[in-house]
């Protein structure tokens, strides 16, 4: 019969501001079931912590059901730990070995800085998909639904595409800090669709440049990302933004220096 | 700010640069093996001199040469400004180990194997091309021939009769192995020439490549250091 709850040794990286510096703090947690995820640990812990009147670790969480990209969290070397294809929330004890210690730091990036303990400002993002991530359309009634016809296979592609989250795990695993495959899903996204054809070209030198003004690394395509990604995004959206990138770029047409809007 | 400067200032343009410049070298290759192979050739080294002296004759192979040593700076600059701008963009590292399975060593490792290949680079050239260009080469004069020939077969395989410079060329080809072995096929996913149908044939070429190539460059050394022992 195996153990149903676990000791552990947690190292928990300590940081009380952006500004202050941080380091790696060690706690002994007595006692966890083995179907506790890995963020109601940390609130186990935290209510252990509470009682000795010390203060509480700060962690990013929302939905708990991985969907939001809310959750982060770099535990023992990976990102969203050691399970492929999920979330930190969606990350459980069971995973985890009796008298294991468990090493547990924020995100690691320039353009990710630390708030507070394992809380990162991931609002570099926000911002590389406001320079591009959108469509223009006539607002009104809702165009039929097969008006526009659509290759499967590109709406499949799209689909998977979209399916990032913004978590930011990518940017985390990889050894170069860059954004690549967060910055190519959202390209994708519209890439592959009709309806994200007008902006196009516009968008992938806006976002391009809103990721290097963010101060993120370039992409060596190690794959770290694409192997953490718990969404699955597949480096051939990496790829696509790359060929679209040169297209864009060499196509001609007016992008505005800056990232604006072209008017021209 | 001009188009062109602002892609040349991207990381996706700098990408481009190191893509571009990698695939011109790793033509530069095949065509370096080829001529090389022929030191092989049983005949005192006449082919091969004969085709080093075409080579350095000829006005296209000059031009090409210049632009070969235009690009190896360029890949060396411009790699060494890609991997400030990825220091950069993580000032405070991880305590806990990266993993290692996602991702292939090579891959990792692709600056300290440049570095290799680039240490390796300067001393071949040392060793024979400035010897050849700049230095005092021995003459040779085949039967039948009208002029004597600089004898670079003979450099050369009196440098390889030196079990250490032999070994050294060997290890050099290992490190250039496996900076192929993610170059090639990384070259091409930077220029977005890499998509699900592509991807397996380039990974299947690349690895072939960078298996069969430096093995080619590495057997002539290893082959006159034996024949130069009297095996």
């Amino acid at each position: 019969m195996e153990s149903t709850s676990l000791n552990l040794r947690l190292q928990v990286w300590r940081q009380p501001s952006t500004q202050a510096s941080g380091k790696f703090e060690t706690y002994e947690l007595p006692s966890v079931p083995v179907h506790a995820s890995f963020l109601e640990m940390l609130d186990l812990l935290n209510e252990q912590l509470i009682t000795e009147g010390r203060e509480p670790v700060a962690f990013d969480h929302d939905c708990r059901e991985g969907i939001c990209g809310m959750c982060s969290l770099y535990i023992n070397g990976r990102a969203h730990g050691p399970q492929q294809g999920t979330t930190t929330c969606q990350l459980h004890m069971r995973h985890f070995e009796d008298g294991e210690t468990i090493t547990i730091e924020p995100f690691r990036a320039k353009a990710f800085p630390v708030v507070r303990d394992l809380v990162v400002n991931r609002s570099a993002f926000d911002r590389i998909q406001q320079s591009g991530g959108f469509i223009t359309v006539n607002t009104g009634n809702a165009p039929d639904g097969n008006a526009v016809p659509i290759p499967k296979t590109d709406a499949d592609e799209a689909f998977a595409a979209a399916a990032c989250i913004g978590c930011g795990a990518c940017v985390a695993a990889c050894k170069n800090a860059s954004a690549m495959l967060f910055v190519s899903a959202k390209v994708s996204q519209y890439a592959l669709l009709p309806q994200g054809q007008p902006e196009h070209r516009e968008r992938v030198l806006s976002m391009v440049q809103a990721m290097d003004e963010e101060g993120f690394g370039h992409c060596t395509n190690t794959g770290a990302c694409e192997a953490e990604c718990p969404k699955g995004i597949s480096v051939e959206n990496i790829a696509r933004l790359n060929r679209s990138y040169l297209g864009a770029q060499f196509s001609g047409g007016g992008h505005a220096a800056g990232g604006g809007s072209s008017m021209a | 700010m001009s188009p062109i400067k602002r892609f040349l200032l991207s990381s996706n343009g700098r990408k481009t640069v190191m893509a571009l410049t990698g695939l011109f070298l790793i033509l530069f290759l095949v065509v370096h093996l080829a001529g090389n192979l022929q030191l092989l050739v049983p005949d005192q080294g006449r082919s091969f001199n004969e085709y080093s002296h075409f080579m350095s004759h000829s006005l296209l192979i000059q031009t090409v040469s210049k632009l070969n040593f235009a690009f190896i700076i360029l890949h060396v600059l411009y790699s060494l400004w890609l991997t400030k701008q990825a220091n950069a963009a993580r000032p405070v590292g991880y305590q806990g180990r990266a993993a290692k399975e996602t991702t292939t060593w090579s891959s990792r490792n692709m600056g300290i194997l440049g570095t290799l290949v680039l240490a390796f680079l300067l001393v071949h050239l040392k060793g024979f091309w400035y010897e050849l260009k700049f230095g005092e080469a021995p003459v040779i004069l085949y039967p039948g021939a009208e002029e004597a020939l600089p004898d670079a077969f003979r450099v050369v395989s009196e440098a390889y009769a030196n079990p250490m410079y032999a070994m050294f060329y060997v290890l050099s080809m290992v490190a250039v192995g496996f900076h192929l072995y993610h170059g090639f096929q990384s070259a091409f996913h930077t220029l977005g020439l890499s998509n699900y149908r592509y991807k397996p044939m380039i990974r299947t070429v690349g690895t072939i490549f960078a298996v069969l190539v430096p093995a080619l460059f590495a057997l002539i050394p290893v082959v006159m250091y034996l024949q130069s022992a009297g095996y």
